[in-house]
């Protein structure tokens, strides 16, 4: 059969295109160009090839020292922002009741943090913490504690993780109390019947029906925080020093601060490129694990379902027990 | 092992200020025997589920006790009580292995090792499940996740009973058969006491040596297959059992006679006390009435359709505004549509407001 030829048919997908072209791809390549070129202002270029790459990725210099020593910042917060909101997001799932009006205050409660914008936030602790009027800071010290996150290290590195784990842990909490919604009534009297203790319950049930909701919150959870910028900002704006300059801080003060166009642009493509890496990384492995387990179920025999092939009496021919 | 007695049990699910008529499960008082097979047999929504659930401990009663071996466990929770349950839908732990499943019981009870080995095995074997204990159990067949869900139930040696809520549901007619057959012969092998909830009645007549009727919330009658067979206490249970169920026709009836428009039928007991103003049945089952040529005498009835059963023919009838089934012997044929009815005044039962009258000798 002659197919029609209608090239007129492109210019339905012009319209995609152009979207797609001035909201992706012209940004992009002009950070691509920049990353490849010098300039001393007066929209004034000069070649300048690889050299701002090669610049970011050697730790002597001092582009790359900032830039690696914020990456290994940003990798210890995420890591430990993960490991308290993803445990936490399903103590409070679990805790959460399963039925009656308390279901629907405990979601509104939970979707306020969600709602609030980051530099609200960020505002919003950052006047909490403040030893002077801040209703934290104020009763920590009076407590006793030296608290300061504005001369402390320390301090401030808690103050960024509490109020992330504050602002983000209800996701996580959502998404697995979706998750466990959709554990059907049986399963839990079946393990009543079993005899399984609570422990046993979460680890044989309802573990095993969040593992997709988890994956997902944790991939959500990573790159956010990972990209994690205004909150930080409002809050200690990268200090003390740059004890808690992350990524995206260090990116912002070479792009606009010193307006170093190219070695921002080259920063910030890698930065892409290691969140697409990782990203892809940890979502094939989970998906990787979920097939794996289903490849090797099928590998092995199904169970039979039809009878096996040794003669046995034909059960429908008995006489109706009873029934005489 | 235990004999389970309930002593007025009720359970309504609109609490216990509900209206008596609204109660799912209305007061009951019965004992199920150490080793006994019973199927719970009702309609769907008569309270069969609500029964059993109340008995395993999910749901507490309003009202009522429950005692195993003359223990009141009523307030127990399910773990505490020694009773396991196979659901209507199969439950299962997929990131187990089928021994797994079969052993999650014992194992959540602290059994030493060695004895749960030596169940699973045990059960796994009866069960037909041997080649695939060491398996993950995800991706089985719908028989096969039932078939590990009902060794669950089972593999638990000490339970005062076993309890099955419509296990077979979603099994294929075949495998159904040849599951309940292997349910019985557990039952043999391991004396336990089991309660098997349906509303197929074949399945309830073949599973069980005890045969419990609901209706309505209410235990209508409770006896061996042939009981509920031969002499059903209730119009409910004479038209749930038995295919086609029994006839049950209004009727006059005084001392040894019962009259349908006119025409005098004969019973072998005396009724002499009916309860005035009740409404007053005879009920037959259509094996004991046989339809012959018209004859004088005889109850006409007009035949609508003969069914052929193969081993036995039903003639379909209508005497007056009632429906009735009859046996049609061999060879039976009318020619005008019309037909003598002839009872067998022993198999004749009367019903006062639905309940069995016990007629004189």
């Amino acid at each position: 059969m002659d197919k029609i030829v209608n090239q007129k048919a492109w210019f339905l997908v012009l319209p995609v295109f152009l979207v797609v072209a001035f909201s992706a791809v012209l940004p992009l390549m002009t950070v691509v160009n920049y990353s490849m070129q010098d300039t001393f202002g007066n929209n004034q270029f000069f070649w300048n090839g690889v050299g701002w790459f090669k610049e970011l990725l050697d730790p002597s210099t001092d582009l790359g020292g900032r830039f690696l020593a914020s990456l290994g910042r940003n990798l210890f917060f995420s890591l430990v922002i993960l490991a308290i909101e993803v445990p936490l997001g399903i103590v409070v799932a679990l805790s959460m009741p399963r039925e009656g009006w308390t279901v629907a205050a405990c979601l509104v409660i939970l979707a306020l943090p969600l709602l609030i914008p980051w530099n609200v936030v960020g505002t919003i602790w950052q006047i909490f913490g403040r030893p002077d009027i801040g209703l934290l800071g104020y009763a920590l010290n009076a407590a006793g504690f030296d608290y300061n996150y504005v001369s402390n290290d320390i301090d401030a590195w808690v103050t960024v993780i509490v109020m992330d784990v504050w602002h983000w842990t209800s996701l996580v909490a959502l998404l697995c109390y979706a998750g466990l919604k959709s554990i059907p009534e049986a399963y839990y009297q079946a393990a009543q019947i079993d005899g399984a203790s609570r422990w046993a319950v979460f680890k044989a049930i309802q573990l095993p029906k969040m593992n997709r909701v988890l994956l997902i919150a944790v991939l959500l959870r990573f790159m956010d925080s990972f990209m994690i910028y205004t909150e930080p900002f409002v809050v200690t704006g990268g200090g003390p020093g740059n004890s808690t300059t992350f990524v995206s801080i260090e990116l912002v003060k070479i792009a606009l601060g010193q307006f170093d166009l190219g070695k921002a642009a080259a920063l910030s493509l890698v930065y892409n490129l290691i969140i697409l890496i990782v990203c892809w990384i940890f979502y094939t492995v989970m998906t990787n694990a979920g097939v794996e387990r289903k490849v090797q179920a099928e590998s092995e025999p199904a169970i039979e379902s039809k009878p096996s092939a040794r003669p046995k009496p034909v059960p429908a021919l008995k006489p109706k027990e009873g029934v005489a | 092992m235990a004999r389970i007695d309930l002593v007025d049990l009720a359970h309504s699910y609109g609490g216990n200020n509900a209206p008596p008529e609204s109660f799912a499960l209305k007061p009951v008082t019965m004992t199920w025997r150490q080793g006994g097979a019973y199927a719970l047999l009702g309609p769907s929504g008569c309270g069969k589920t609500t029964l059993l659930n109340v008995i395993s401990g999910i749901i507490t009663p309003s009202r009522g006790k429950i005692m195993f071996d003359g223990v009141d466990i009523t307030p127990l929770s399910t773990q505490k009580r020694n009773i396991a349950q196979v659901f209507q839908f199969p439950v299962i732990y997929d990131t187990m292995t089928v021994g797994q499943n079969l052993a999650f019981p014992l194992k959540n009870r602290g059994v030493p090792k060695a004895e749960i080995d030596r169940r699973v095995a045990e059960i796994g074997r009866l069960l037909d499940l041997e080649p695939y204990l060491n398996r993950k159990a995800t991706r089985l067949t719908a028989d096969a996740k039932q078939k590990i869900s009902l060794g669950r139930g089972l593999v638990r040696s000490d339970v005062a009973a076993v309890l099955f809520d419509e296990p077979l549901t979603v099994i294929d007619p075949e495998l159904k058969w040849q599951l309940r057959s292997k349910l019985k012969a557990l039952h043999r092998e391991l004396d336990l006491t089991m309660i098997y909830v349906t509303h197929d009645q074949t399945e309830a007549l073949t599973f069980a040596d005890t045969v419990v009727v609901m209706h309505d919330g209410r235990v209508v009658q409770s006896g061996t297959p042939a009981e509920l067979f031969d002499k059903p206490a209730h119009t409910f249970v004479g038209y749930f059992i038995g295919s086609p169920g029994m006839n049950i026709l209004p009727a006059e009836v005084r001392g040894r006679e019962a009259r349908i428009g006119g025409h005098v039928i004969a019973l072998n007991r005396s009724y002499d006390n009916l309860p005035s103003g009740a409404k007053i049945e005879i009920g037959v089952r259509p094996e004991f009435v046989e339809v012959v040529a018209p004859a004088p005498g005889l109850l006409t009835a007009k035949i609508e359709r003969i069914d052929d059963l193969g081993r036995i023919r039903f003639a379909r009838a209508r005497l007056g505004d009632a429906k009735l089934a009859a046996r049609a012997p061999g060879g039976f044929t009318s020619p005008d549509g019309n037909a003598g009815l002839k009872f067998d005044p022993s198999h004749v039962h009367v019903y006062a407001d639905s309940l069995l009258v016990e007629g004189a000798a």
